[in-house]
């Protein structure tokens, strides 16, 4: 069966399990974020603001769940250690998981809740940038909770008949109980020690049953589509691509080609945005805030779109005359990511590669730290707090605005219009975002650059590559519901795409129809072919099937030598099984032939006698009848095995076998 | 019968210029194309003509692959793409491909510059050469063309150094350049998956040596330097700038900060501190260990070790000097040696291995009266007297005997080709491994070859092999092996392997059903059906164990033989037994005990 099970709902965080050749792959582990934009952010440094919040109290009266949910500028905020959206784990058995495949860093953040707590025995595949970055992305994720632990954890909201209750989008959120609280380092330690690492077009066997391989995807560091392939079957998963020329190895397009199914994931989240366009715009603002004398606020992974912003910078610095402002990198893993940027020649784009041969450092954040313009800080506290000059430009994270130091910069500059908030990061609504923070004096900038493909882009691609089926999130199925109008922003295809959606269980549309196997040379060099048509030859096998390792070969039929004495012998009990058994046969009994040899035999007087669909001869020595016909011979005497085994060895002599 | 030929151009029962020449499935591959560091002749590169005299490089070979940096096996790269001619790909990994053009100028202002020899391949061909490279990813399978891939793995021997798996079809040859099996303190130890090649090529380097530990091997040199600096001597340590070098300044860099010596420790020439940025930016190719302290703490920013100054030769007091190249046979550690050759107190250290005509070579084997040439212009020959103390540390990174075994282990190949040794050791390891299979040793020139059996590829229909699979029951009985027939259609460059009814529907025939019956008068008085019903029990008694149905319309089935009653219409009591098969049954025989 070829199944595919769609653990995830959220289009550019997916996770789906493909079951091919009874093998079972789960394709990316994405870890849904946005459900903490319900949480109340997690301060570093006590807030009365916050602290100060009213509780929420239902309009009647009736429910008053003062310790889980607080109000903020007409929103409910649960007031806990935030929650992630897991994949769902109960659709089917995930121990049975053989091997997981990751697409990119942004893609294996739910890694540690699946290998860790469902009994999973199997081996995770990634790039080794992936990994890098993945840890260092969960690194950070686990520092930002752990280093302003709560001691609550509400759940009394989850219960469904309060849930039902609430104002949305509390209201509407699916699945509250499977929401999970972030994991630990040893977790994520043991989780990232399942990885085996691959190269680009590294072919992978998978119990000799299939293969897999990883392509570059253009979008991030070590990013990779992934192809999994039998001999006869193929099924590419696209995954987070991009066309753009940013840092990573361009695209590989042409691998795609042949696909037999091709799931499509990971387009961009805003189609109607501008990277380059955006770019300019950050550029723009960053620079009109710092003259007037604000602070920049960019809120950010510590990997990705941050060097190409970096980069952009160190070419605009100058001519737009910010040689003096400071530019800080928050983060715990700032000087990591920035160090190892620069050793993963291997995955970059060519005009970085060659600067490595120099040999150079790939990236201009080097120069930029050496020169002193960017600083980076492991958090706020120690050395930045001493080294802190405003105005200036600050790169922190997490992106939601939920935990971490950027936090603490919200409530540090808010209140001022000096201010400035560039919203890079596509993953959250910045509306959603900013909604704890309310009433706010900054100003907010949104230029999201997400470079993954839009629907353009991958209309083209699909065109080049021609699947024979796409399956695709149903949310590419139909335009985004803000802007119904625009049939752009959807996929057409012919045949139309498959949408799935989170819990979705969808029967693959191919069928295998062949398999692999070797014939040992000592059997080939036995077989002999007869050619039945010009260009077409025959030839029929009896061989012994050995399948070992889902590998499977012919070898020549071993016939145990008879002993050379034999004791008796002995009546042949035994059907012999090991004789091959009689061919099929095909053609035509031509009647004049076969009388003429039926003659050189001595079978002279025949009575030809026509039917319908042929003839029937009347050898009438020797009492027999023979039926003619065009597709059949029927041969009727008594019991006269000699005679029988004649007739049947002359109409064999007209007749194929096969 | 497919065969693979291997030829080796250089490296053939010798160390230098490595070249082999591999032709497999139809395809033509140039492993290596090195330079000899013993000859000053023609004799330094890899004899060309060989294939030349046939026709250009370019129409012969389909890739040239060069395993690591080292000239010896990249040396003749602009010799022979620029000057005799090749604008094919040529593969390397990309440490290989930053280094070895820095090498290659390196060595050619050496010897132009220096040596004001002519001939020689230019600055401006090197890059020209490097041009013509395609990098090369570990473990990522490259698709030369739609036939040949070839894959690369980790090495070990230096920075980017990479074994190759070539392959075509179902043939595979597996050509390990230098390779190291232990780890070491910047590298990690080779790998490779059980590939099974046909052809396994190895060097063989110290094909006759099993090293100790690596350990004591550190320990004794760290003595020998320290001795020497203790007794005030200087010491000298020929090396190639990239490699051991930065193993040795690990290794002398931690010891200093541990006794807390003063002693003045300088590394010649000015790529050093390149060479150390490129170990920086290609920290991936270095060990587990490395990569992961890096960002907090870089290994190879050295605090103890110094650029080196020609003056700093003469300054007085213990000193050690790392210089290159690493043999001795120009350059800078040349000129340091003879300045310093004439004092016992002094030492010279020789890390790696040295080819035959290099000083280097001469000293390791006792001789103390060296003829040198002066100055290029004025060809004059002196006599140096060789007092200062030699030794010899084995620290160059080759797969001694147990690790060449290991990695045949590994490899699990049918066949071993050794080259890249000396052909007296090479003959001892060929003895043993050939207790287990064959093994090559070609010398230059001198073509091997091995048949190959490969099987052939079918693509067999799922239905017949799931019936054929169904049959033999889920799990393999070893004692009752399972036969399958099928038919094999061939169709252009197609192989199906199709049961035989799906043969006939692919191919448009009709099948012909060729069926006999057989009349058995029988006397019975019963009526049809209960003469019919009396051989349906006898049967059943009879014929144990095998599929016996009476069916409605009148018949009885045994397997797929129809047998049925008539009576003639005069005498009721003699009945017609009919029996009724096709061509293809086999229970013939039951009828016969029936």
């Amino acid at each position: 069966m070829k199944l595919l099970y769609c653990l995830s709902g959220h289009p550019t965080l997916p996770c789906n399990v493909l079951k091919f050749k009874s093998t079972t792959i789960m394709l990316d582990c994405g870890l849904d974020t946005t459900s903490v934009l319900n949480f109340l952010p997690l301060p570093l440094v006590h807030s009365p603001r916050l602290s100060k919040l009213p509780s929420w109290v239902s309009k009647d009266g009736s429910l008053n769940l003062e310790k889980e949910l607080k109000e903020c500028a007409g929103r409910v905020f649960v007031d806990s250690q935030p929650e992630f959206c897991l994949p769902e784990r109960e659709l089917l058995d995930l121990s049975t998981v053989d091997v997981i495949l990751v697409s990119n860093y942004h893609c294996m953040m739910a890694l540690p809740y699946i290998t860790e707590h469902t009994g999973f025995t199997g081996t995770v595949y990634a790039t080794e940038p992936t990994l890098t970055i993945g840890r260092l992305l969960m690194e950070e994720l686990v520092n930002f909770m752990e280093r302003v632990p709560k001691a609550q954890s509400a759940t009394c909201w989850k219960n469904k008949e309060i849930q039902r209750m609430l104002p949305g989008p509390l209201k509407d959120a699916v699945d509250v109980w499977a929401w999970k609280r972030s994991y630990s380092m040893p977790e994520v330690n043991s989780a990232l020690s399942k990885v085996q690492l691959v190269g680009y077009s590294q072919k992978v066997e998978l119990f000799g049953a299939v293969q897999v391989s990883p392509l570059s995807s253009g979008y991030s560091l070590g990013s990779s589509n992934w192809i999994i392939q039998s001999h006869h079957e193929k099924v590419s998963y696209v995954s987070g691509s991009s066309l753009l020329t940013t840092h990573p190895q361009p695209m590989d397009q042409s691998s795609l080609k042949n696909s037999d199914v091709l799931i499509l994931t990971g387009l961009t989240q805003m189609p109607t945005a501008n990277p380059d366009g955006m770019l300019g715009e950050f550029c723009s603002n960053l620079a009109m805030t710092i003259r007037a004398g604000g602070n920049v606020l960019v809120p950010c992974y510590p990997s990705g779109v941050i060097y190409d912003l970096l980069e952009c910078l160190y070419q605009f610095i100058e001519s737009a005359n910010l040689g003096t402002t400071p530019f800080y990198f928050i983060s715990p893993v700032a000087n990591s990511s920035l160090e190892f940027s620069q050793i993963f020649a291997e995955w970059l784009c060519h005009n970085k590669q060659s600067k490595v041969y120099l040999p150079e450092p790939p990236f201009p954040h080097a120069e930029l730290i050496q020169t002193n313009k960017l600083k980076h800080y492991s958090s706020i506290h120690g050395d930045f707090s001493i080294e802190f000059r405003q105005p200036c430009v600050v790169f922190t994270g997490h992106p939601s605005l939920r935990f971490g130091d950027v936090v603490h910069f919200m409530e540090l500059w808010g209140k001022s219009s000096l201010n400035t908030i560039i919203f890079t990061e596509p993953d959250f609504s910045y509306l959603d975002a900013l909604a704890p923070y309310q009433p706010l004096a900054m100003k907010c900038v949104y230029c999201p650059i997400d470079t993954r493909l839009n629907f353009h882009q991958v209309s083209k691609l699909l065109k080049e590559v021609q699947p024979v089926h796409v399956v695709c999130p149903e949310q590419y199925t139909q335009p985004p519901l803000t802007q119904s109008h625009r049939s752009d922003l959807m996929l057409e295809l012919q045949p139309p795409p498959m949408p799935y959606r989170r819990c979705s269980v969808l029967s693959l549309p191919f069928r295998r129809r062949y398999e692999r196997v070797y014939i040992l040379p000592e059997l080939a060099n036995s077989l002999v072919p007869s050619e039945i048509k010009p260009g077409v030859s025959l030839a029929t096998v009896s061989a012994v099937l050995h399948s070992k390792d889902n590998k499977h070969t012919l070898q020549v039929i071993f016939f145990p030598s008879s002993p050379v004495l034999p004791k008796r012998k002995r009546v042949l009990e035994e059907p012999p099984v090991l004789l091959a058994p009689k061919p099929l046969l095909s053609g035509a009994v031509p009647l004049e032939a076969f009388l003429a040899t039926l003659q050189k035999h001595g079978i002279t007087e025949v009575k030809v006698e026509e039917t319908a669909d042929g003839h029937i001869l009347h050898l009438q020595a020797e009492d027999t009848l023979i039926q003619l016909e065009e597709d059949g011979t029927h041969i009727v005497c008594d019991n006269n095995e000699p005679l029988r085994t004649t007739l049947r060895d002359l109409v064999l002599r007209f007749l194929q076998k096969l | 019968m497919p065969e693979i030929k291997v030829t080796p151009l250089g490296a053939g029962q010798d160390v230098g210029r490595s070249c082999i020449l591999v032709s497999i499935g139809g395809k033509n591959i140039m492993l290596d194309c090195g330079m000899h560091m013993g000859y000053n002749d023609d004799r330094r590169f890899p004899d060309f003509s060989y294939i030349t005299q046939n026709g250009r490089l370019t129409e012969f070979l389909d890739c040239v692959i060069i395993s690591h940096f080292h000239l010896d096996h990249c040396g003749a790269l602009p010799f022979m793409s620029e000057m005799v001619g090749y604008d094919g790909p040529i593969y390397m990994t990309h440490p290989t491909k930053a280094i070895c053009p820095i090498l290659l100028e390196d060595f050619r202002k050496i010897t132009v510059d220096k040596k004001g020899e002519t001939n020689f391949f230019t600055s401006q061909m090197i890059k020209d050469c490097m041009k013509k490279v395609v990098p090369l990813n570990l473990h990522q399978t490259v698709q030369v063309d739609d036939e040949l891939e070839i894959k690369a793995y980790y090495a070990g021997h230096v920075l980017g150094a990479a074994m190759v798996h070539i392959k075509v079809g179902l043939e595979s040859v597996v050509y390990t350049g230098d390779y190291n099996m232990t780890p070491d303190r910047h590298l990690g130890a080779a790998w490779i998956d059980k590939c099974r090649p046909d052809v396994l090529i190895s060097e063989s380097t110290y094909a006759t040596t099993i090293r100790d530990s690596k350990r004591c091997r550190e320990r004794d040199f760290l003595k020998k330097v320290h001795e020497s600096i203790e007794r005030g001597g200087k010491v000298l340590i020929p090396v190639f700038a990239l490699g051991r070098a930065q193993e040795l300044c690990i290794l002398l860099e931690t010891f200093w900060e541990r006794m807390n010596l003063k002693a003045p420790i300088y590394f010649s020439t000015g790529l050093t501190e390149k060479a150390n940025h490129y170990y920086k930016l290609f920290i991936t190719w270095t060990n587990q260990k490395i990569r992961k302290t890096f960002v907090q703490r870089n290994m190879f920013e050295f605090k103890h070790i110094k650029p080196f100054d020609r003056s700093y030769a003469d300054n007085p007091g213990p000193m050690v000097v790392f210089a290159t190249p690493g043999m001795l046979h120009a350059g800078q550690s040349l000129q340091i040696f003879k300045k310093w050759a004439g004092h016992e107190k002094n030492m010279v250290i020789m890390p790696g291995y040295c080819v035959q005509g290099t000083i280097g070579h001469k000293i390791l084997n006792g001789q103390r009266k060296l003829e040198m040439e002066g100055r290029a212009t004025v060809r004059i020959l002196f006599q140096l007297d060789v007092k200062l103390q030699v030794e010899y540390m084995s620290f160059s990174a080759h797969a001694d005997a147990k690790g060449i075994m290991q990695l045949i282990r590994m490899a699990e190949p049918r066949n071993m080709l050794l080259v890249h040794g000396e052909a007296v050791k090479m003959e001892f390891l060929k003895g043993k491994i050939e207790q287990e299979f064959n093994c090559h040793m070609p010398a230059n020139g001198e073509t091997v070859t091995v048949t190959t059996n490969p099987s052939v590829p079918v693509d067999i229909s799922l239905n017949l092999l799931k019936r054929e699979m169904a049959l033999g029951g889920t799990l393999p009985d070893p004692k009752k092996p399972r036969t399958m027939h099928g038919t094999l259609i061939m169709k252009e460059n197609s192989l199906k392997l199709v049961s035989s009814e799906q043969a006939l529907k692919e191919l448009g025939l009709n099948e012909h059903q060729l069926r006999f019956t057989c009349r058995v008068p029988l006397q019975d008085p019963h009526s049809d059906p209960d003469t019919l019903h009396g051989i349906y029990l006898h049967l059943k008694s009879v014929l144990k164990g095998y599929t016996i149905q009476h069916l409605p319309d009148g018949t009885v089935m045994v397997e797929s033989i129809v047998i049925k009653v008539s009576s003639s219409a005069e005498d009721p009591n003699t009945k017609v037994l009919l029996l009724s098969w096709s061509y293809q049954v086999k229970y013939f025989h039951l009828l016969k005990k029936g």
